[in-house]
């Protein structure tokens, strides 16, 4: 019989559990993550072999969830040096590359740029042949100077042909050095999708390290276990893909926790409010996938727009301080006393008032050795509803019509909410939805995605949408899904405003099984 | 004259999505290519209309097309400064300085590259006001000033000088020319001498667009909502406080159309508000009850911070606080209203100031 391990990396705590064939729940574990992560990950899989007692032997595969991609980049440690390429010219000279961003990630990163012939319109049509001389000249000069390239062409989501040349002499000129191409990352929006690019590019030390120490960690614990790694969507790619793409790895957190909730409640459609610590994450549970955000994103401060999920964040959580003043006005957050809730939080004899103890006051909760006594229970009732007021406004926020919706509760904060919630169909709080995050990360399913534009001059919609699906359902197969359940999920598209009503922009994702081989 | 600063590159691109009433383009990438210039070729004089001379010649300088496309194919310094050689070279005589067409949305902010790159300066004044989506929708067009020549410019080294009858011949020749140059193009019209921009230009609005950058991005010593002391600044009116609960677009003859509703919450519970827009939000409705019409301004808030939301950004469940504010007093003209009044964009109202609408409501 084969088990898989999952494990998510969250700021406060790494999560693992352990799972059947099944997918039923045979152990769960919780360590503190540790500042180099890996510590944290060591622990937790050690933790976990030592609850469940089934033989390492038995493991088959191993899927992680990690915040390393992000952290380099917050701390802009690792990040490799980019020799970043736009085929732009003549276009796109008015901007240079990395011009928005933080000059210390601007440093980190290296400023090895050139802008040289090529690009397409958008229906496809040339801007600029490629200069073949002119790319290996470039090529020639970052040489020895950098560690990844990253390659951007004017409108190559609608047509990567010129993209993937450049990646053909980077591979004669500097073989092995890995090669980001915008195309496969990010969509319409030049800068945007070249700074997720150069990201990606810089990021694969990083995540090269990632897949080895954990590769190593399961080797020194006797797991055989295949390898995946949780993404942003709230799939998985092997460790091979990963190495690709590690930018995809940035966000998966939330996902994992609505992925999970989603398994752990069977339901497809519901918002999932993640509670931790210090805040409430709420996701959108759509077609039994993460809602996508629709705008362009802010990663360490640069402007992307690769896909991330469509995550609200509300300053409440477990720890959240709770300040009542001389007039009694109530105020909650958004400071809160996080991981040393134990310490500090009033029920537990510390001098904090925290969002715990009003739940502690005020409901049939109880922690074994919590102790509410000496507070004052009108004023934690206030409390209270504010509180419950301020997810509630939140929650509205995220739905997409009036209807009312199901609520899935996640995360250790969960306690928090204990009665109706206006708006919510009903609040469900599943079975392990303490390790839903981990439980998400370890379910298993595999994505593609295609961005294009089609223009829709000679080819009808129906043929743009199926040319569309087949460059999905590929990427999927590339990503490691079985070919024969691979579906697609969804389908958008976006007419182009201003244009002359027949070029279109769309957006498909196919989803499969994990190749369980 | 003033300096622009980079400070000032950032407030304007704010104040410039407020005056751009959903549309215009996001002003992020005039941001990036203005703030590059300053960058480059040092902070950019900024004239005030009355230091104009009268002979000088003042030459407005846009980008033209999607947005979608301006964003991927993003312009050059060369494009940029392209079409305001070729209009010298036509009419014979050097420009005096630069200056926006309309102070809404990505427009604010394209002539700074090119008036950086060819070491002139800006004029503090623009032709609109606001953002409006086409090019005859201009105060020179209402005073009767011709639209000959106009240029347009793409990133291959191609421009053509077209000499159009009247403004929306100019339009539309120029939108065919900007599909065959790849969807965007670079263009200058209504190029006229400073005694014309003197009385036909809205003055001050560069510096308007920054007072609202400003006002939204800066906390005052009091305490005062920033919504609340836009409101002042604009001679404005709060139509009202909700969320959004519904939004429709389609997409007809090259344009986003469509409406979202807006449900009061607080002490507008109970109230339903319909905003029409085409592009730009450019009716305002409760029930029959018209409460704001183009020209005049309507603009989308988030309710907390203040921040504009364009078209695009209009999600279900977003708390709003929607204002409207007076247009320049040109547009409340005859020939102001029949250019870009409701029924020219469509809509079986008649136009009437906001002030009016507004008559003993909740300023």
């Amino acid at each position: 019989m084969s088990y898989r391990i999952g494990i998510d990396v969250g700021g406060t705590n790494t999560d693992a559990v352990l799972l059947d064939h099944r997918l039923h729940v045979i152990a769960k574990a919780k360590q503190p993550t540790t500042e180099d992560v890996m510590t944290g990950i060591w622990k937790v899989l050690i933790a976990i072999l030592e609850e469940s007692a089934i033989s390492p032997g038995e493991i088959g595969y191993a899927m992680l969830g990690t915040t390393h991609c992000t952290n380099a980049i917050v701390e802009r440690k690792q990040l490799n040096k980019v020799g970043i390429i736009r085929l732009c010219k003549p276009a796109a000279t008015a901007v240079p590359p990395l011009a928005a961003w933080p000059d210390d990630l601007k440093a980190a990163v290296g400023e090895h740029h050139y802008l040289v012939a090529g690009g397409y319109e958008y229906d496809g049509t040339l801007i600029s042949e490629l200069d073949e001389n002119e790319i290996r000249s470039a090529l020639e000069a970052m040489k020895g100077n950098v560690k990844s390239i990253a390659v951007t062409g004017i409108f190559s989501p609608a047509r990567a042909e010129q993209e993937l040349k450049v990646a053909r002499l980077a591979h004669d000129v500097m073989p092995g050095v890995p090669i980001s191409l915008s195309h496969q990352i990010g969509s319409i929006g030049l800068l945007e999708r070249e700074n997720a690019t150069i990201l990606n590019a810089a990021l694969q030390t990083t995540i090269r390290t990632v897949v080895s120490g954990f590769r190593e960690a399961l080797s020194k614990l006797g797991i055989p276990a295949q390898i995946f790694i949780g993404q942003n969507d709230g799939t998985l790619m092997e460790a091979d893909y990963a190495i690709r793409y590690p930018i995809l790895t940035i966000g998966c957190g939330p996902t994992n926790s609505i992925r999970g909730a989603s398994f752990l409640s069977g339901l497809k459609d519901a918002l999932v409010l993640d509670i931790g610590g210090t805040t409430s994450d709420i996701g959108v549970l759509s077609n039994g996938f993460p809602r996508q955000s629709a705008i362009a994103v802010d990663v360490g401060g640069i402007r992307t727009n690769f896909r991330m999920p469509d995550i609200l964040s509300v300053g409440l959580g477990g720890g959240t301080i709770i300040r009542i003043d001389e007039q009694g006005a109530i105020t909650v957050g958004p400071d809160s006393v996080g991981y040393r809730l134990l310490q500090e939080a009033r029920s537990f004899g510390g001098d904090t008032l925290t969002a715990t103890d009003v739940v502690l006051a005020v409901t049939d909760t109880t922690i074994v050795g919590a102790d509410t006594s000496d507070l004052d229970s009108d004023a934690c009732q206030q409390a209270y509803n504010r509180m419950i007021e301020k997810l509630e406004v939140a929650i509205d926020q995220m739905k997409t019509s009036k209807e009312p919706v199901p609520v899935i509760l996640t995360g250790g904060g969960s306690i928090l909410v204990n009665s109706r919630l206006a708006g919510a169909s009903e609040v469900i709080k599943p079975d392990h939805h303490d390790v839903a995050n981990a439980i998400g990360a370890a379910l298993g399913t595999i994505s593609g995605e295609a961005e294009n534009i089609y223009a829709l001059e000679g080819r009808t919609y129906e043929d743009a949408v199926e040319a569309a699906k087949q460059q999905a359902i590929g990427n999927a197969v590339e990503a490691g899904a079985v070919p024969a359940t691979v579906e697609i999920v969804s389908v958008e598209d976006v007419p182009l405003a201003y244009m002359p009503g027949n070029s279109v922009f769309i957006k498909v994702k196919a989803v499969g099984e994990l190749d369980a081989k | 004259m003033r300096w622009l600063t980079e400070e000032s590159i950032e407030h304007i691109a704010l104040g410039a999505a407020v005056l751009g009433t959903g549309g215009g383009g996001d002003p992020y990438l005039g941001k990036l290519m203005a703030l590059e210039a300053i960058k480059t070729y040092g902070p950019i004089k900024l004239l005030s209309i009355e230091e104009l001379a009268d002979d000088a010649l003042i030459v407005p300088l846009s980008m033209m097309g999607s947005p979608t496309i301006g964003v991927e194919k993003i312009p050059s310094i060369e494009e940029l400064v392209a079409p305001l050689e070729k209009i010298e070279e036509t009419l014979g005589q050097k420009a005096a300085a630069l200056m926006p067409i309309e102070v809404g949305g990505v427009n604010s902010l394209v002539p700074v590259l090119a008036a950086a790159a060819k070491g002139l300066p800006l004029v503090d004044a623009d032709a609109m006001g606001r953002a409006f989506p086409e090019s005859q929708m201009v105060t020179f067009y209402l005073d009767g000033h011709s639209a000959d020549p106009t240029v347009l410019a793409d990133e291959k080294g191609n421009t053509v000088v077209i000499t159009p009858k009247d403004g929306h011949w100019g339009e539309k020749l120029a939108r065919a020319i900007t599909v065959q140059m790849g969807g965007s193009s670079t263009v200058c019209d209504y190029a006229l001498p400073g005694s014309v921009v003197k009385k036909s230009a809205i003055p001050g609005t560069l510096t308007k667009s920054e007072e609202i950058g400003r006002l939204l991005l800066h906390k005052s010593g009091d305490g005062t909502h920033p919504i609340k002391r836009l409101l002042a600044f604009l001679n404005g009116y709060k139509l009202l406080t909700g969320k959004l609960t519904d939004i429709q677009r389609t997409l007809t003859g090259g344009f986003t159309r469509g409406i979202c509703e807006v449900e009061g919450i607080h002490d507008d519970a109970g109230r339903v508000v319909t905003l029409h827009f085409q592009n730009e939000q450019l009716l305002a409705t409760e029930g029959e009850k018209p409460l704001a019409i183009t020209p005049d301004l309507i603009a989308i808030l988030d309710v907390e911070t203040g921040q504009p939301i364009t078209t695009e950004g209009l999600r279900y469940g977003t708390r709003v606080t929607v204002i409207a504010f007076p247009c320049d007093p040109k547009w409340r003209t005859k020939k102001g209203i029949e250019t870009a009044g409701p029924r020219y964009f469509g809509y079986p109202v008649e136009y009437e100031p906001v002030e009016k609408l507004q008559e003993g409501g909740g300023k």
